[in-house]
């Protein structure tokens, strides 16, 4: 049974017209958001999108743009409380890796 | 011989050195031992776990000649376990990024699994010299942090991406480096869920002690003094935690809705529910339970979204903006409703 997660959040976007059709997208997208159709990249299944940035790392055209970040709440309390703008993980954020834990399993 | 490179150092679990013409490479085992097992398991639960980081740099397995692959990966002890132990048989370079004994999902999120340091590390392993191809295998869900076309840009090498697990890698060799629609893709079976409970578990149970002494307090203060009457009263407050660690994670697909928040209110709701109705507690109190225990097991299961494959950070920050009031909310109504019950009584 697949997992899906919350719909119409996804930030993904895709600019046709700079779009080459490399297809690295597609090649590195862990949830299948990506298709190559008629030597262009498209968006197939956008709500799968779990805004990791590899597409928009690894596009050298530029023309996918996602605000790539953690999907991890832990994170994003922990930003909040220390009243940073981005959640990010790491033992420099008091997270995962850091003697103090990591709330999440992730960090394991 | 070679001391000047930055190659691995010869750990516990080498065997021997390939000798190179950038200098002595340490060899690793693709067996794992029993220590190495263990390891696994103290790191799980939480024992020692700064000691997951290994020495960064280049390994081999087999008998690496200058034509072997070259497989990046990073220098958390489990993943580079996970990686050799695919590799019996074979021949290869395993060049170690420093990503500070993290993943090399969490590290390419962060960056640490990044192009940066990977051109660091070509250069001070100079991987040029010591192989004759200029091909880095690298795991796919390093994409977040590694930008393919900047590693040709600004190196001679080039990045082919290799499968989400190690599991395929063999397979990915073999078919010359091409990986089937399935290898490209993540998913997050029960296996992974449950082995992800002990340190969702481990990081809930502090919350238990606090809510041990809450009841042990409020014991002392309507005179029934030390007893160990507190213990019992805490048994549905445990049950929340271990539903929200390891229950609703473990049937996840299966409790309806999206939202993990939902899902961990949903899956304690219906237990307590059960309970309540099973042990006939009375209304006022049944309800008092209600209000409490479902928002543990929801802020928990929230908590879970870091441990998924499958949530994005816009997905998170929405649900964290409307779940955390109402669960806040519930829980408040929760205590003042047991308060105003002992002021009663």
């Amino acid at each position: 049974m697949a997992l899906a997660y919350l719909k119409n959040v996804a930030t993904l976007e895709l600019r046709a017209e700079k779009c080459t059709g490399c297809g690295m997208c597609a090649t590195v997208c862990p949830h299948g958001v990506f298709r190559i159709a008629a030597g262009k990249a498209e968006i197939a299944d956008r709500d799968a999108c779990m805004e990791c940035g590899a597409c928009q790392m690894n596009c050298p055209a530029a023309a996918v743009s996602v605000r790539a970040g953690v999907g991890c709440a832990y994170a994003i309390l922990y930003s909040r409380l220390k009243g940073r703008s981005t959640p990010s993980c790491g033992p420099e954020d008091g997270c995962c890796g850091a003697d103090t834990g990591g709330g999440s399993g992730c960090c394991s | 011989m070679s001391g000047k490179k930055d190659h691995g150092m010869a750990p516990r679990w080498g065997c021997g050195f390939a000798h190179t013409a950038a200098g002595d490479v340490p060899l690793v085992s693709t067996r794992l031992e029993r220590r190495d097992r263990l390891d696994a398991w103290k790191w799980r639960w939480g024992v020692g776990r700064m000691q997951a980081a290994i020495a960064p740099g280049l390994y081999g397995v087999g008998d690496p000649d200058p034509r072997s692959p070259v497989l990046v990966t990073a220098n958390y002890k489990l993943t580079f376990d996970r990686l050799r132990r695919e590799l019996d048989g074979l021949s290869a370079w395993i060049l170690v990024l420093d990503t500070r004994g993290i993943n090399v999902w969490c590290a390419a999120g962060k960056g640490t699994f990044g192009t940066e340091e990977l051109l660091a590390r070509l250069q001070a392993t100079a991987l040029d010299r010591v192989v004759s191809h200029r091909r880095l295998v690298v795991p796919q869900l390093g994409a977040s942090g590694v930008a393919a076309h900047e590693v040709a840009r600004r190196s001679p090498f080039r990045v082919v991406y290799g499968p989400v697990l190690a599991a395929g890698i063999r397979e990915f060799i073999a078919s010359g480096y091409r990986a089937t629609p399935a290898m490209r893709r993540v998913d997050f079976p029960l296996r992974e869920r449950l082995a992800l409970a002990p340190v969702e578990l481990r990081q809930a149970l502090k919350w238990l002690f606090w809510i041990l002494l809450a009841l042990l307090l409020s014991d002392i203060v309507r005179g029934r003094g030390l007893s160990p009457g507190f213990l019992a009263a805490g048994l549905p407050f445990a049950a929340a935690i271990v539903a929200g660690t390891v229950l609703v994670p473990a049937l996840l697909p299966w409790i309806p809705g999206r939202s993990l928040a939902w899902k961990g209110w949903l899956g304690a709701a219906a237990l307590a529910a059960g309970w309540l109705l099973v042990a006939a507690v009375p209304l006022a109190a049944g309800l008092a339970y209600l209000l409490l225990l479902p928002p543990i097991a929801s802020f928990l299961a929230l908590n879970f979204t870091g441990s998924t494959t499958y949530t994005s950070l816009s997905g998170v920050l929405k649900e964290t903006r409307i779940a955390l009031p109402l669960l806040g909310a519930s829980f408040l109504a929760g205590l003042i409703l047991i308060v105003v019950r002992m002021i009663g009584a």
